[in-house]
C-alpha cells in the first residue's frame, strides 16, 4: 500500500485528522517552550532585581493601558550600536517579574529598557504633556490627561496579591502596606518613606509630577520610567558566569 | 432584525405548512434560558463593577443577552413547525443565513479596520491628529486596527467561507440550527467587546491577543461551538473524502484554539474588574506570546486563507487543483514547521540562543511548504490562464497567491539572524506584514467575497466586473506604495541606527532617524487611502449585487430559504 493510499485514513476520518493535527502542532511548541521553564541557564543569576513598588506597578499598568509598548521596546540587543546608544544589553532576569513582558517589537520611539534616571522628572512631565515642546520632531502623542487623573491607592494591594499568585515574590509586609507605600513614594515629606525604602531596595522617593496631594497617573508613570533598567549594578554583574 | 429582511433572511411564506404541532426545541428553550440567566448575571456584574469599562461591557452584555432571548423567541414564532429539512428532493438544503451575515460583517469591519489603519498611519505622519485624547491616541487605536482587520475582517471571511465550503464540499446542510447563528453573532460580539475595550484602555498588551480575560472566555465558548458546527457538518458528509480545503480550515480552527488557550491564561484582579495579570512572566511570557503571535499569522492568516485558495481558485478557474499529492505534503509540512517559527520575533533578545537558532532554522525551512502551496495554487490555472484577461475576480485571487509567495520568501529571509539584526524594530517588519496582509489575505478575501456574495444570495453574477477591475488596480497601486515606502524607511532607519562616523561615534541621534521617516509615512498613508477607496468600491459593488442583481435561474433546491 503506497503512502498516498495510507494517507486516506486522514482523508476519510475527521477525528483521526484532528488528532493528527494536534500531534503535529504540539511538537514544536513543546520543544521550544517547556525547556524555558526548567533549564537553569534561561534566567541569569543577578542581584538587585525586585518586584515593582505599588506606585511603579500602577505606572506600569498605565504604560500597558496606553499601548506604549507599541512604539517603545524594552529590550536592548547585544549589538555594538545598541549598547552604545542605550546601555548594557538587557538580561532575562531584568524582566523576570514582568506579567506581561514589555519587550516590544517596534521602535518608532527609542528603547526604554534603561531610560531610568536618564532624564529629570521635569523633563518627563513636560515631554508627556506635549512631546513637541521638548523634541520638535517627535511623533509621540501627548498625554496631558495623566496629570489630572489620580491613581487609586485602595485597590493596589489586590493587584499585588494577584501578581503573587502568578509568581511575583511580594512579601506579606509589602502587600499589607501597599496603599501607604504608594502615597509615600510620591511624597518625600511622608512619615512612611523610610519604611518604604526598606521594603523596596533602590526605590526612589520623589514628588515626580511636582504637584502636592494624592499621586496622579503622571507620578505613577514617571516613577515606573525612572526605575527602568536601574536595578542591576553592572559593575558587580558577573558576565562570564552567566554566559550561555 | 427587520431592517435586514430580504438581505439575510427570506420570508417563509412560500413554504407549505405541515400540520404537525409546533414546539420549541430543547436548544431553543435551553439557549433562551441560558441567555436570560446571563442577562441577569451581567446586570449584577455591571452594578458591582470596579471600573467604568467593565461596567459598560457588563451592561452591554446584559442588553445583548436580552436581545438574544428576544431573537430566539421571535425566530421561534416566525418559523414553521418543522425545522428546515437537511435535504429537499434528495438535494442538500444549504444553510446560507449565517454565511450572508458573516460576509456582510466582513465587509463592514474591513472598511472600519482599513479606515483606522489610515488614521494611525496619518497620526505617525502628523502627530497632531492624536488630539491629546486618550481614546483615539495611537497606542489605543493601533490594536483596534490590527484586531479589526485580522480578527474582524479576516475572521468573518474565514467563518463565512468555511461554512460555505464545508457544506458544499460535504454536500450536507450545516450542523445545528441555532449553533451557526451563535457562532457568527457571538464572534462579532467578541469583536465589539474587544474593540470598545481598546478605546477605553482595556488591554493585556499581548500583541494580537490584547482582549482581557472576560472577552477571552467568551471567545473560547464561541470558538468551541465553531469547531463543533464545522466538525458536525463534516461528520454528516455525503462524500467519502474530506476535501483539502476542509483540512486547512480544521487545522486553523483547532490550532487557534490551542494558541488562544496557551497564550491567555490570566488571573483577574477581581471578577468585577477588567484588569488581569497573565500567568506567564518575562521570558516565558515572551516565548508564549510569539509562539502565539507567529502562529496567528501561520494558522489564522495562512492556513485558513489557504483553504480559501484551495476551494475558490479551482472553482473560479473551473480547473481541478494542480496536484493532490502536493496538497497533502503542503498541508502536513506547513502545519508542522510553522509552529516552530515563533522565536524569530525574539532574535538577539534575552531569549536563549538555542531557541532563537531553532526558530530561525524552522523559519527558513518553512519557505519550502509555503512555495509548494503557492505553486499548487498558481498551477491550478494551467490551461485557464487566458481567464486572467477577462475575469478580474480570478486575477485578484491569483495575484493574492503571488503576494503570498513574495511574503513567504521575505519572511524566511528576515528570520535569518543577521538580516533580522537590521530589520527588527523597524518599519521593514511593518512592510512585510502588509505585503502579506494587504496583498495575500486582503486580495484572497476580496476574491472570495466577490465569488461568495453572488453564490450565497443566488445572483447570476456581480453587479459590475468593471468596478472589480477598478478595485483591483487602485488597491494594487496602494499596496505598492505602502510596501515600497516601508522597505525604504525600514532599511534606512536600520542603517541610520548603526551608522558610525569616521571617529567612531554613532552618527545619528534617535530623533534624526524619526525625522527621516516622515516622507515615507506620508506615502504609506497615501497607499492605505487607496486601499480603503478600493474597499469602498467593493462594498458598493456587493451591495448593488444583492439589491439589484439578477436572480439566478432558480433550481428547485435553490428556492428553499436558508432560515
Amino acid at each position: 500500500m503506497s503512502f498516498w493510499t495510507r494517507h486516506q485514513v486522514f482523508e476519510k476520518n475527521s477525528i483521526i485528522l484532528i488528532v493528527g493535527i494536534l500531534l503535529v502542532i504540539a511538537i514544536g511548541g513543546l520543544a521550544e517552550i517547556t525547556p524555558l521553564f526548567y533549564l537553569k541557564s534561561t534566567i541569569e543569576v543577578v542581584d538587585g532585581v525586585r518586584p515593582y513598588t505599588p506606585l511603579e506597578l500602577a505606572g506600569r499598568n498605565i504604560y500597558v493601558r496606553e499601548g506604549c509598548y507599541l512604539c517603545h521596546s524594552q529590550m536592548i540587543r547585544p549589538l555594538r550600536d545598541e549598547v552604545e546608544r542605550y546601555g548594557h544589553f538587557s538580561l532575562a532576569a531584568e524582566s523576570m517579574f514582568d506579567h506581561p513582558f514589555q519587550w516590544g517589537s517596534k521602535r518608532t520611539g527609542p528603547d526604554l529598557a534603561r531610560v531610568g534616571a536618564k532624564y529629570s522628572d521635569d523633563w518627563h512631565v513636560t515631554h508627556m504633556t506635549n512631546p513637541r515642546a521638548i523634541v520638535p520632531q517627535s511623533v509621540m502623542p501627548g498625554y496631558p490627561f495623566l496629570s489630572s487623573t489620580e491613581v487609586d491607592p485602595s485597590t493596589i494591594a489586590d493587584h499585588m496579591r494577584t501578581l503573587r499568585t502568578v509568581g511575583v515574590p511580594y512579601s506579606d509586609d509589602q502587600v499589607a502596606n501597599a496603599a501607604a507605600d504608594m502615597k509615600a513614594q510620591a511624597d518625600p515629606d511622608n512619615a512612611g518613606t523610610d519604611a518604604f525604602t526598606k521594603r523596596y531596595a533602590k526605590a526612589v522617593v520623589r514628588n515626580f509630577d511636582g504637584k502636592a496631594g494624592t499621586p496622579t497617573e503622571m507620578d505613577a508613570l514617571i516613577a515606573y520610567l525612572q526605575m527602568l533598567g536601574t536595578l542591576v549594578d553592572f559593575k558587580l554583574y558577573n558576565e562570564k558566569a552567566n554566559l550561555r | 432584525m427587520w431592517f435586514l429582511d430580504g438581505v439575510f433572511f427570506q420570508r417563509e411564506s412560500a413554504m407549505p405548512q405541515p400540520s404537525i404541532s409546533k414546539t420549541m426545541t430543547t436548544s431553543e428553550s435551553g439557549l433562551a434560558f441560558i441567555f436570560a440567566v446571563a442577562a441577569f448575571l451581567c446586570l449584577i456584574a455591571s452594578a458591582k463593577a470596579l471600573d467604568a469599562p467593565f461596567a459598560f461591557h457588563a451592561g452591554l452584555s446584559a442588553a445583548a443577552s436580552l436581545a438574544a432571548v428576544f431573537f430566539i423567541i421571535n425566530r421561534y414564532y416566525d418559523r414553521p413547525a418543522a425545522l428546515p429539512p437537511a435535504e429537499i428532493n434528495g438535494r442538500p438544503n444549504y444553510n446560507m443565513g449565517p454565511i450572508k451575515f458573516s460576509s456582510f460583517m466582513a465587509m463592514f469591519w474591513g472598511i472600519a479596520g482599513f479606515l483606522v489603519g489610515l488614521i494611525i498611519a496619518s497620526q505617525l505622519a502628523w502627530p497632531a491628529l492624536n488630539f491629546d485624547l486618550q481614546w483615539i491616541q495611537f497606542g489605543r487605536l493601533r490594536p483596534l486596527h490590527t484586531s479589526a482587520v485580522i480578527f474582524a475582517f479576516g475572521g468573518n471571511v474565514l467563518i463565512a467561507t468555511s461554512f460555505y465550503v464545508v457544506q458544499k464540499s460535504c454536500r450536507a446542510r450545516l450542523a445545528g440550527d441555532l449553533a451557526p447563528w451563535f457562532v457568527v453573532l457571538g464572534y462579532n460580539y467578541f469583536i465589539l467587546i474587544a474593540g470598545t475595550g481598546y478605546l477605553l484602555g482595556v488591554t493585556q498588551s499581548k500583541e494580537y491577543a490584547e482582549p482581557e480575560w472576560y472577552a477571552d472566555l467568551w471567545l473560547t465558548i464561541v470558538w468551541v461551538t465553531y469547531l463543533l458546527v464545522f466538525l458536525g457538518t463534516i461528520l454528516k458528509r455525503k462524500e467519502p473524502h474530506i476535501f483539502v480545503a476542509n483540512w486547512f480550515y480544521l487545522a486553523f480552527i483547532v490550532t487557534i484554539a490551542v494558541l488562544h488557550l496557551g497564550n491567555n491564561p490570566a488571573l483577574p484582579v477581581s471578577i468585577f474588574g477588567s484588569k488581569s495579570y497573565i500567568a506567564w512572566g518575562g521570558i516565558q511570557d515572551a516565548m508564549f506570546q510569539w509562539w502565539y503571535g507567529h502562529n496567528a499569522v501561520g494558522f489564522f492568516l495562512t492556513a485558513g486563507f489557504l483553504a480559501i485558495m484551495y476551494y475558490f481558485i479551482p472553482k473560479r478557474a473551473e480547473r481541478p487543483i494542480y496536484s493532490y499529492r502536493l496538497s497533502i505534503i503542503h498541508f502536513w509540512a506547513l502545519i508542522f514547521l510553522y509552529i516552530w517559527a515563533g522565536p524569530h520575533h525574539l532574535h538577539y533578545t534575552a531569549l536563549p540562543d538555542w531557541t532563537q537558532t531553532l526558530g530561525m532554522t524552522f523559519s527558513i525551512m518553512l519557505w519550502m511548504p509555503s512555495w509548494g502551496g503557492m505553486i499548487n495554487g498558481l498551477m491550478t490555472l494551467s490551461g485557464a490562464w487566458d481567464k486572467l484577461r477577462t475575469d478580474p475576480v480570478l486575477r485578484m485571487l491569483v495575484v493574492s497567491v503571488a503576494f503570498y509567495g513574495m511574503s513567504t520568501f521575505e519572511g524566511p529571509m528576515m528570520s535569518i539572524k543577521v538580516v533580522n539584526s537590521l530589520s527588527h524594530y523597524t518599519d521593514w517588519t511593518i512592510g512585510h506584514v502588509h505585503s502579506g496582509a494587504l496583498g495575500w489575505v486582503g486580495f484572497v478575501s476580496f476574491g472570495a467575497l466577490y465569488c461568495l456574495v453572488p453564490w450565497a444570495w443566488n445572483r447570476k453574477g456581480l453587479y459590475s466586473l468593471k468596478l472589480v477591475n477598478w478595485h483591483f488596480w487602485i488597491a494594487t497601486l496602494g499596496i505598492v506604495l505602502y510596501i515600497s515606502a516601508m522597505w525604504v524607511s525600514g532599511i534606512l532607519q536600520g542603517l541610520m541606527w548603526r551608522a558610525y562616523t569616521s571617529l567612531g561615534f554613532l552618527e545619528y541621534s534617535f530623533i534624526e532617524t524619526v525625522e527621516a521617516m516622515h516622507p515615507f509615512y506620508v506615502i504609506r498613508a497615501a497607499g492605505g487611502a487607496l486601499f480603503l477607496i478600493g474597499a469602498l468600491i467593493m462594498a458598493y459593488n456587493l451591495w448593488m449585487t444583492v439589491r439589484v442583481g439578477e436572480q439566478e435561474v432558480q433550481m428547485p433546491v435553490a428556492l428553499q430559504p436558508a432560515e
